[in-house]
């Protein structure tokens, strides 16, 4: 079945929209990481859609190694992110990320 | 006899040696100090007497003259350039005479800081001999502004009352001329690239209205200096609050910078000026000299009559120079001689009497001439040449600036010598007054009757001048003779003028 | 008479500077010496020094005789600038000559009255140091008429003109802390040399003048330019000798400038004699005398000096006439005298002129140095009650006549010389005044006759005030205790009053009419016209003198003047006595109209103008506190605030701007989440529209 790029590519995008939304929107600070993650993973969708778009041509290929890279970085931001959280929960018994504000001007 | 070349050199800073001989000698030594301050300015004496010798009295030029270059400003050359002639002759024995006199006279009145004294005196001596062998325009400045500075600590420190007042003032409005003076040194210097005296002189042609700046540039800050009428009114704190040294040298030299200044630069480089401005300068010189004399009269502190004195003293001076004519400028330049003399000894005789009473009121006094005999003859002596007694010095120079001025042309009227002749009644009223005030009338005063004659010192130094008092009056040839070939030269730049002006 | 006419100074001539090398040379011995030596060594010291200076002046005469041109002596260069040149040359002829011998022959005997009369004084006065000092003024004034009468040249007559009124200085106030309030003798000293100096101005200005017109301050040159272009020139001449005259005025104590001499009694007597009556005050006639030249060329001038001459003459006789004390009477007559003189060189009568002067040296100094005598007597006599009584402390005054009276018993000598000198002045046949007086007269006829009224009456006066001052002094009963005891003298006064007492009687010879000597003598220098005998002038200035001896005998002969007793002349002449007696007021007029107005002059412009406006309020408060001021302003007003203000207003901007800027750093995540955001959208759309 070929699904055709256009299709994938919207998929990425309302993906990626839901994200950015989620980011701004949500206080949650575990939900703003999946919103990042959302975003992360929206994007890996778009570069393997023009991966399998432009196959068999030379280069096609780059678009799924870069998916590789994508997921290790999400995977160690998530970690190191984490952890940020573990540390605020415990400094403000909260993870409401407007309750940070200290460095407010 | 010593080499040409630096012969002046020499003159003028003799007394750096001095001055670092005393630097290295512990204070509290004052009388070796004092004599190393002696002995510096009387080598500088010396030297200025083996300078006389070699002078040539037939030549009209600079001569002796030590030249060198010494950085450049803006491209142009500026010149260590010393050189003497005749109209600065005169002045260089003058000063270097009067220091050693003053100096001498300090001995037992001046007791604190004498190491400061002495030194910053010495520093003076170089000032003022470089300001009258100085050829070079910026040299002259630098000279010039360097005796203000001395002078300065001189009545600051060691003065009376209102010492620092008066040395203050004396210091600003002498400096306040003096720029005016530097902006225009600077015009001329950039003008014909040359800051050198002789050149400028040579070259010439500056034209008319712009020479009328410079002139009157120049003129305020000599006109300061001198002191003319209205401008002299630091004048009267300068010498009142002076040690008698300063006072010496203040009136027998630093004023005499003055008229040097006006005979050597506003008169030759500015010719046209010179001429035109002639009537205005007499008339100021007129007015100074009576009105010196008026208000000397009214004085009741001893050293401010004989300040303003000075007053009516320069303005015959002034009158001689502008005259414009060899009698008059002759005349003029004998007479700055004579003032610094006269002067010069009524100021020592006045410290005289006040290092022994410690007032200048002459309410204090009367009667001395019974007390102390040697002291009162040698005052008449002194106040009758300042009065122009003929015989003595004060009368050949008052003479022949009244002679020269009144049949000068550039002046153009009788009015200008006739009023001033009326100066010699007045003068006579002021100084018989002072007279009368100090030593005649019964010795009524209890504080006068134990004082002591003058001491061997005393008299010392007295006696030179007298003798040159007597000499200049009795047979005043040789020194005209030193002047007159310079000021043929200054007239022949003149005739130029007159012939074109009028 | 042109210089090249004149010989260089040979043979005798050229001695002649050693007439003015001796005074100087005694002088200086007793100025070294005097001190430690006594006081005959000074006395004889100084008197030597002027008999030798009359030894040189016999020697002039002598040469004269046999070249009556003269020469010129030429000692040494003076002054030379350009063509200004003058010399210390001597000018030796027949005027000058005259004067030579008057003067030092004068000088010399009354230096030796001086020795015995100072010896005396001094003791009274106190101080007896003071005799060597009185010796050398008196011989370095000597020096200085010998320097003025025997110049060749305007300055160097100048140097002694002005020498001669140094010495006057000195010597008036010899006693410097006697006089009113303890200063009037040296008040008086500076009241000479002060009006000397306003003459001598005008003798300045004239060579100025002459200068100007001639080149040449050498008489002979100036002389010879007036006879070549003196009428091409008779408005500068004018004006010369007018300034002359001015110089005259002074020096000779003529109307305006003669207050001085009255006041110069105060000094020792031998000074009035010589100084004030015999020498100096005569250097303006003898100047007037040797510039004929330049006078005869003006008619306005000449005219004037005789017109002041003469009314000077009268002037001072009318106060003469009214004084109390003998040397003022003395005074005022010399003032008169001098009058006479200077009238008979304004008419053109030079000799006349001389001749007087020359008797009138004699009379007067006799009469001076009597009158001298006269007041030792008097302190003498004072010193005698003074020791005798319990000594009252009121102020004596040896010079008034009214404490005199009767001293012709006591002090015969001075008396006869006395009235020989007095009738000689008065102008009594054959005394010598009588030819000298009587030629100017004559001549004053011919030439002017209301110089010769003024003249005359004066002529009157004279004889009159003299009879006064003999009969009140020596005739009559003695009016104090102290003219009771008064001594005569001792020859050493007494004898050279007896030679000038011989010079009085005989002096007439000196131009008798008919051998006309002095005419004949000075006919070598100046233009002179023989002035015959008129028996018509004669006899009326005799009836005058006559008339006025009889009126004084009426007056104070027949009943002579009581102790205390009021002056007969006071109630005959009510107010004009005291008019006389007070000189007109003229020392009070000019006190108010010039030295009161000079003295607050000299104040106001010293204090006010000098000190208040222009030293502390222009400089100190319009220039100093102004320029403070500005620099205040400067400082706080501009700088403090303009300047210091766009400085801190940049800091404050500043601090604002970052107020607003940091409220955008609101610490929360989110909204720095949607800045990124956005900032991404902005660069992408530019990136895919731009």
């Amino acid at each position: 079945m070929n699904v055709p790029l256009n299709y994938l590519l919207v998929l990425s995008g309302v993906l990626f929209t839901i994200g950015v939304l989620g980011v701004l929107v949500r206080r949650n600070a575990i939900v703003i990481f999946m919103s990042i993650e959302l975003m992360l993973n929206s994007a890996n969708l778009a570069l393997i859609a023009f991966a399998r778009s432009f196959a068999p041509a030379a280069g096609a290929l780059r678009g799924q190694v870069l998916v590789f890279f994508v997921i290790a970085v999400a995977a160690a931001e998530v970690a190191v992110g984490l952890a940020l959280i573990v540390v605020i929960f415990r400094a403000k018994k909260s993870i409401d990320v407007d309750q940070v504000s200290s460095l407010k001007g | 006899m010593i080499e040409p070349k630096i012969i002046l050199t020499l003159v003028t800073f003799a007394p750096l040696l001095g001055v670092l001989v005393i630097l290295f000698l512990p204070r509290e030594r004052r009388n070796a100090i004092r004599t190393v301050a002696l002995i510096a300015s009387l080598i500088a004496f010396v030297l200025s007497i083996l300078m006389l010798l070699q002078f040539d009295r037939t030549s009209g030029d600079v001569q002796m003259v030590a030249r060198a270059n010494w950085f450049q400003l803006a491209g142009v050359n500026i010149e260590y350039f010393l050189g003497v002639d005749g109209l600065s002759l005169l002045l260089v024995l003058l000063t270097t005479f009067i220091t050693s006199l003053a100096i001498l006279s300090t001995w037992t009145a001046i007791e604190e800081r004498v190491k400061e004294f002495m030194i910053f005196f010495l520093l003076l001596e170089i000032g003022m001999v470089g300001v009258f062998l100085a050829l070079d325009l910026f040299l002259f400045y630098v000279f010039w502004e360097f005796t203000l500075v001395p002078m300065y600590f001189l009545i600051g420190i060691w003065g009376g009352p209102r010492r620092i007042y008066a040395a203050i003032k004396f210091f600003l409005y002498t400096m306040a001329g003096s720029i005016l003076m530097l902006l225009a040194i600077l015009w001329l210097g950039l003008h014909f690239n040359s800051f050198s005296v002789p050149d400028l002189i040579a070259e010439g042609n500056i034209p008319g209205n712009i020479q009328t700046w410079l002139f009157l540039a120049f003129a305020a800050a000599f006109a300061i200096k001198v002191p003319m009428w209205p401008l002299h009114s630091w004048l009267p704190d300068a010498h009142v609050e002076a040690p008698t040294a300063g006072s010496v040298i203040l009136a027998g030299v630093l004023l005499k910078m003055g008229t040097y200044g006006f005979l050597r630069f506003n008169i030759p480089l500015f010719p046209n000026a010179a001429v035109r401005f002639a009537p205005w300068v007499a008339l100021l010189a007129v007015i100074g000299i009576l009105y010196g004399a008026a208000v000397s009269y009214a004085q009741k502190d001893v050293k401010k009559l004989v300040a303003y004195s000075s007053v009516s003293h320069l303005g015959f001076v002034m009158l001689g120079l502008f005259a414009l004519n060899p009698v008059g400028i002759q005349g003029g330049i004998l007479q700055m001689v004579n003032h610094g003399l006269s002067t010069g000894a009524l100021f020592l005789l006045v410290g005289m009497i006040y290092e022994r009473r410690h007032t200048r009121e002459m309410d204090a006094f009367g009667g001395l001439w019974k007390i102390m005999p040697v002291y009162g003859a040698l005052t008449l002596i002194v106040t009758l040449s300042s009065m122009g007694l003929p015989g003595l010095n004060g009368f050949v120079g008052e003479f022949t600036i009244l002679l020269g001025s009144f049949n000068s042309e550039a002046l153009g009227s009788h009015l200008f010598a006739g009023f001033a002749a009326a100066g010699v009644i007045l003068a006579a009223i002021y100084l018989l007054y002072m007279f009368q005030k100090l030593f005649l009338g019964p010795a009524d005063k209890e504080e006068n009757k134990r004082l002591k004659d003058l001491n061997w010192r005393e008299i010392v130094i007295l006696v030179p001048v007298l003798l040159l008092i007597l000499w200049i009056g009795l047979y005043p040839k040789p020194f005209f003779e030193l002047m007159a070939p310079s000021v043929d030269k200054v007239m022949a730049a003149l005739q130029a003028v007159s012939v074109a002006v009028r | 008479m042109l210089s090249s006419e004149i010989v260089g100074g040979t043979g005798l001539f050229s001695i002649a500077p050693l007439i003015i090398a001796f005074p100087i040379l005694g002088l200086l011995i007793n100025l070294i010496f005097g001190r430690r030596s006594n006081e005959k060594f000074v006395g004889i010291v100084a008197s030597s020094a002027i008999g030798l200076a009359f030894v040189v002046a016999v020697a002039q005469f002598v040469a004269l005789l046999g070249q009556p041109a003269g020469a010129a002596v030429h000692v040494a260069d003076w002054i030379t600038i350009g063509e200004f040149s003058v010399s210390w040359s001597l000018k030796v002829d027949t005027l000058s000559a005259t004067m030579m011998l008057m003067v030092t022959g004068v000088s010399a005997l009354i230096h030796i009255y001086a020795i015995g009369y100072m010896h005396d004084d001094v003791r009274f006065q106190g101080d007896p140091g003071r005799y060597t000092r009185f010796f050398v003024f008196f011989n370095l004034f000597v020096a200085a008429m010998m320097i003025l009468v025997t110049a060749d040249n305007f300055l160097m007559m100048f140097v002694g003109w002005e020498g001669v009124g140094l010495c006057s200085y000195l010597l008036i106030g010899f006693w410097y802390e006697k006089g009113a309030d303890g200063i009037g003798n040296a008040v008086a000293g500076k009241k000479a040399f002060v009006t000397n100096r306003i003459g001598d101005f005008g003798f300045l200005i004239a060579m100025f003048l002459i200068f100007g017109a001639v080149g040449s301050l050498q008489f002979d040159e100036v002389f010879h330019w007036a006879h070549e272009h003196g009428l091409a020139n008779e408005g500068v001449i004018t004006a010369i000798t007018l300034f002359l005259l001015l110089g005259a005025t002074g020096k000779s104590a003529q109307i305006p400038l003669y207050v001085w001499l009255p006041d110069a009694m105060a000094g020792p007597t031998p000074v009035s004699a010589l100084i004030h009556a015999a020498t100096m005050v005569t250097a303006g006639v003898y100047m007037i005398a040797r510039n004929q030249a330049l006078f005869a060329v003006s008619e306005f001038s000449s005219s004037l000096v005789a017109i002041i001459g003469a009314a000077t003459a009268l002037f001072a006789a009318t106060i003469a006439v009214a004084q109390f004390d003998i040397k003022k009477v003395l005074a005022y007559s010399t003032i008169s005298q001098l009058g006479y003189m200077i009238a008979a060189v304004g008419i053109g009568a030079q000799v006349a002129g001389m001749f007087h002067l020359l008797t009138h040296a004699f009379f007067k100094a006799l009469l001076f140095l009597s009158a001298g005598s006269v007041i030792l007597g008097i302190e003498h006599g004072h010193h005698h009650v003074e020791h005798g009584s319990s000594g009252s402390a009121e102020a004596f005054d040896p010079n008034d006549m009214r404490n005199m009276g009767g001293l012709r018993s006591r002090m015969k000598t001075t008396f006869w010389v006395y009235l020989i000198g007095a009738l000689a002045l008065s102008g009594v046949p054959p005394f010598a005044g009588f030819f000298s007086k009587d030629e100017i007269l004559t001549d004053a006829m011919q030439e002017n006759m209301l110089v010769y009224i003024l003249l005359a009456v004066a002529a009157f006066f004279t004889a009159f005030y003299m009879g006064r001052q003999i009969l009140m002094v020596f005739f009559g009963k003695a009016r104090s205790e102290t003219a009771k005891h008064a001594p005569e003298n001792p020859p050493i006064v007494t004898v050279p009053l007896i030679l000038l007492a011989l010079g009085a009687v005989i002096g007439g010879g000196l131009n008798f009419p008919g051998l006309h000597s002095l005419t004949n003598w000075l006919e070598h220098t100046l233009h002179v016209h023989v002035s015959e005998f008129n028996l018509q002038v004669s006899l009326i200035s005799t009836c005058l003198v006559l008339l006025a001896i009889g009126l004084a005998w009426l007056l104070y002969g027949r009943k002579p003047m009581q102790e205390g007793q009021v002056d007969p002349l006071r109630r005959l002449l009510g107010p004009l006595f005291v008019g006389m007696e007070n000189k007109w007021w003229v020392d009070e007029i000019y006190n108010a109209i010039i030295i009161r107005p000079y003295i607050a002059l000299a104040a106001f412009l010293a204090d006010v103008v000098d000190w208040r406006f222009w030293h502390d309020w222009f400089h100190d408060t319009i220039l100093a506190r102004s320029f403070r001021a500005g620099t205040h302003w400067l400082s706080s007003g501009f700088d403090a605030h303009v300047i210091d203000g766009a400085v801190n207003g940049l800091g404050s901007l500043t601090k604002e701007a970052a107020a607003r800027l940091r409220l955008v750093q609101t610490g929360y995540v989110r909204n720095y989440a949607l800045a990124l955001f956005v900032g991404v959208l902005l660069i992408l759309s530019y990136f895919l529209f731009v």
